[in-house]
């Protein structure tokens, strides 16, 4: 508890549970403004112990609706929960509709749920660039437990995997047979499969398919996806899906996972930021024309170009 | 710093208070104003004023725009501001679209709503005093 006194103002008043600056926190990391800067580097340290519960799957397969469902049952358990919600921004205008509120009925008075939406801004992979700072920000102010609902505009946004402990991935029936689940994508992220709508008809179906895939895969890490089938129109499944994300993290604990889980994650991450500065170091290197003029007249080939390019960079260090 | 250097986009909240269920209005405009480039929260609809101002500090909206039709404005816009004024929030300008009348609107006006459009407002109209409002005339 020592380090309190050695955080910026705004850092301070985020623990404190100040929420009018955690909101204004989200919007200058989403802006990349320097005091957000300061309070991410201050508050890291305090950070990495929060359940991050990420939820993916195809567009319209009810994610929003079972996050609602969600949040009514984590909160009869006394469980204080925050939630991100990415939306696509248009490739066009740039702007966004932010419409997953809607369905968070139970989060519009309760003081102990946080609810935060996020346009994507151009970034793919179904998060905002800044979606995991956002969480940090989320779990610096006290907010143990985070459900992150990924934008789902194409098949499965992989990315969630690399801020989430848990992944679940949501499908519905009816959504194709099994061989799109054999596509890549949804094993290697899925520590939970949840079929929606199951009082749809199929439900049954798809589950069973979905169990003899999980029990195909080859779990090497000792851990094998259930499938928890839910309906958010009447609240079936919602227990068995919540006690599903549990044992994951339970087992991830029990397991040592969880460690090397954080390790992989934050070694994509350190690397992706470094990688960041290193494009738009290249993209400003001034013998950038000189190298693309031979390249234009094809007179060499892109590949020949940026080895070549690589080759000069090492032997000036 | 990481290279992304665009202006900010503005940030607003749709919401649409009360009991009416007419969202078209509310829908058309959240659309113009995604198309301006802004980020539109969009809270749907039968919002509690209290649930308003909630998402609105939630969500760290720029500006409020509120649609209501069903004759209740002068029970709902009041309080959403007082409310606004109590969350520290204040600042946050608020629009309101729907069939005021005049009496009405002077009144509202005077309690703090910055902009009120009838049915004849144009969508260009509106994404230009959003844009004001929100303090990026261009």
């Amino acid at each position: 508890m020592s380090p309190a006194p050695r955080l910026p103002p705004a850092a301070r008043a985020l623990r404190a549970g100040d929420r009018r600056v955690l909101a204004r926190l989200i919007t200058e990391t989403e802006n990349d403004l320097p005091r957000a800067r300061a309070v991410l580097r201050a508050i890291y340290p305090l950070t990495g112990r929060a359940r991050i519960v990420g939820l993916t799957g195809p567009l319209g397969v009810g994610k929003s609706s079972l996050i609602n469902a969600l949040l009514l049952h984590l909160r009869q358990r006394g469980r204080r929960v925050a939630v991100v919600a990415v939306d696509p921004s248009s490739p066009f205008s740039g702007g966004s509709v932010l419409g997953d509120r809607i369905r968070f009925d139970t989060a519009s008075e309760d003081p102990h749920v946080y609810v935060r939406s996020m346009a994507s801004r151009g970034h793919t992979g179904g998060l905002a660039r800044t979606t995991r700072e956002v969480v940090r920000l989320l779990e610096a102010a006290g907010f143990d437990l985070v459900l992150v609902e990924t934008v789902g505009s194409g098949q499965v946004d992989v990315e969630v995997r690399e801020i989430a402990t848990t992944s679940v991935v949501v499908l519905v029936p009816h959504l194709g047979d099994e061989v799109q689940t054999l596509k890549a994508g949804l094993f290697e992220i899925a520590d939970v499969f949840c079929v929606n709508k199951a009082d749809l008809p199929g439900a049954d179906r798809a589950r069973r398919d979905l169990s003899e895939l999980a029990a195909l895969g080859a779990p090497a890490s000792g851990w094998r996806p259930p499938v928890v089938a839910t309906s958010t129109s009447d609240g079936t499944g919602i227990p068995e899906l919540w006690e599903a994300i549990e044992a994951h993290e339970r087992y991830l604990d029990e397991s040592g996972r969880r460690l090397a889980e954080e390790r992989r994650r934050l070694t994509n991450e350190v690397v992706t930021l470094a990688e960041e500065r290193f494009r738009t170091h290249l993209a400003r290197d001034r013998s950038l024309a000189r190298r693309i003029a031979p390249v234009l007249a094809r007179r060499i080939d892109p590949e020949t170009a940026a080895r070549r390019w690589w080759a000069e960079i090492q032997r000036r260090r | 710093m990481a290279p992304r250097k665009k202006q900010a986009p503005i940030r607003v909240l749709i919401a649409k208070p009360g009991l009416d269920g007419h969202d078209r209005g509310a829908k058309v405009v959240a659309r113009a104003l995604r198309d301006a480039g802004m980020e539109v929260i969009y809270a749907g609809l039968r919002q509690t004023p209290e649930a308003i101002v909630r998402a609105a500090m939630e969500e760290d909206v720029d500006l409020i725009g509120v649609s209501i039709l069903s004759g209740a404005h002068m029970a709902l816009v009041p309080r959403i501001l007082t409310l606004l004024r109590e969350e520290r929030g204040g600042r946050i300008p608020v629009f309101l679209g729907g069939i005021i009348p005049d009496e009405d609107a002077r009144r509202l006006r005077k309690l703090g709503v910055r902009e009120i459009f009838g049915p004849g407002a144009s969508l260009e109209e509106i994404v230009t005093s959003a844009r004001r409002l929100a303090g990026r005339a261009s």
